[in-house]
């Protein structure tokens, strides 16, 4: 072996095994999650507490269609429903299962995320009328950027699992997509009780 | 360790119920009263601390998995975990006791000892640099009494650089050296009391006094 053959660059790190480091990089993401909408609830939270006055939330003028925002929650919700139905049918062979709660996911998920659009269209207010409003689209249009990306990686377990993707065994394809969509509707459900309800 | 509530799709699914449950009550004790909500919100967060706690404490000690022996059926394989104690006199002449009349291989694991917020930080190098200088003197002097001993440095968690060295090592025994009691911020948190329980190899707990040491 040649001079020239030997390893360049920096050390190799450490490494302890006192965590994995996959196991690491989830508790970075969601840590990082956290602290993304931490800041914009902060901000939610503090106009809130300086408008003391207010007898009900949100001020006048500012209306928020509840109960079609709530119908659209439960559609979520159905969807995670179906997103673990997926998963337990791999695992059990069932094929047919996995299809179809993929695809019943990936639907329940674009109906949201298109209510959400009609919504922002039908509500009366944008994101330069006031804090409220800037707040509002901030928060409801992050989550609305996560259920865009857990669409793309359902798309995808879509698309691979009608290919012939995925077996009992092998189907971390599914899991992730799986994990990920799971926390973008705690994440929801966080946003939709915190702004529409309390 | 905290467990991540989103490790499997399967967990993430129940802690998404737990959410839903969990909000579903603050809500509909808010809609009867602000405060009952209020209310509602700290009982449920306090249980759920409590339970989160006490799931922690229940959780058995992980096992480390017993590779197989490397060495030779005849020869006696010593871990010995010490970090600022590792040139110390007693443990020297311990362990050159052990090493008499038998063929002895030693392995000499010096944990990096580091500060809470250099660990978060990943600023590990100049405890590492400590640690192996350390090593290195006590390896010396080993070598010097004639014992066959390697050195490595280790975690910074005592149990978790023992852990790590078994998997590897295969040892007969661990002995563990720390400062008398009062010093030693390894008897304080109990180490050779958890490596006992976590490891089914004899161990001995060594004491060096290293202001006594002439």
């Amino acid at each position: 072996m040649s001079a020239h053959a030997e390893r360049h660059g920096p050390p190799i790190a450490n490494r302890s095994s006192r965590i994995e480091p996959t196991v690491l990089g989830m508790f970075l993401f969601i840590a990082s999650e956290a602290m993304l909408f931490g800041a914009f609830f902060t901000a939610y939270f503090f106009i809130r507490v300086v408008n003391p006055e207010a007898q009900s939330w949100p001020l006048e003028p500012f209306h928020l269609p509840v109960f079609v925002a709530g119908v659209n929650t439960l559609v979520l919700l159905t969807s995670s429903f179906t997103m673990h139905w997926a998963l337990q049918s791999i695992k059990r062979g069932n094929r047919a299962g996995l299809k179809a709660g993929l695809l019943l996911t990936f639907l329940m998920g674009l109906a949201f995320l298109l209510t959400q659009m009609l919504e922002y269209a039908r509500i009366g207010f944008n994101p330069a009328d006031g804090a409220f409003g800037t707040i509002f689209f901030g928060l409801t249009g992050l989550h609305g950027a996560h259920v865009f990306v857990g669409l793309t990686l359902l798309a995808v377990a879509t698309v691979r699992a009608f290919r012939g993707h995925f077996t009992p065994e092998h189907h971390h394809g599914v899991e992730i997509p799986g994990i990920y969509w799971h926390f973008v509707d705690v994440m929801w459900i966080v946003v939709y009780t915190t702004i529409y309800l309390l | 360790m905290a467990r991540n509530p989103f490790r499997s799709e399967a967990e993430a699914y129940r802690f998404l119920l737990l959410t839903v449950g969990y909000f579903a009550l603050i809500v509909a004790a808010a809609a009867i009263a602000t405060w009952l909500g209020l209310a509602v919100f700290v009982v449920l967060t306090a249980l759920a601390l409590a339970l989160w706690l006490r799931s922690r404490s229940n959780e058995p000690a992980l096992r480390p998995a017993v590779p197989p022996r490397p060495g030779a059926e005849d020869e006696r394989r010593i871990l010995v975990i010490a970090n600022e104690t590792v040139g110390g006199p007693e443990l020297l002449s311990i362990l050159r006791q052990k090493a008499e009349g038998v063929k002895e291989h030693v392995l000499v694991v010096c944990p990096a000892l580091n500060s809470a917020v250099r660990h978060w930080a990943s600023d590990e190098d100049g405890a590492r640099a400590a640690a192996q200088e350390r090593l290195e003197t006590s390896l010396g002097r080993l070598r010097g009494y004639g014992v066959d001993v390697s050195g490595e440095v280790g975690d910074g968690d005592p149990l978790q650089a023992m852990e790590d060295a078994l998997r590897t090592f295969g040892a007969d025994e661990i002995v563990i050296s720390t400062h008398p009691v009062g010093r030693s911020n390894w008897l304080e948190r109990n180490v050779v009391g958890a490596a006992r329980e976590r490891f089914d190899i004899p161990i001995t707990h060594v004491v060096v006094d290293l202001d006594a040491a002439p």
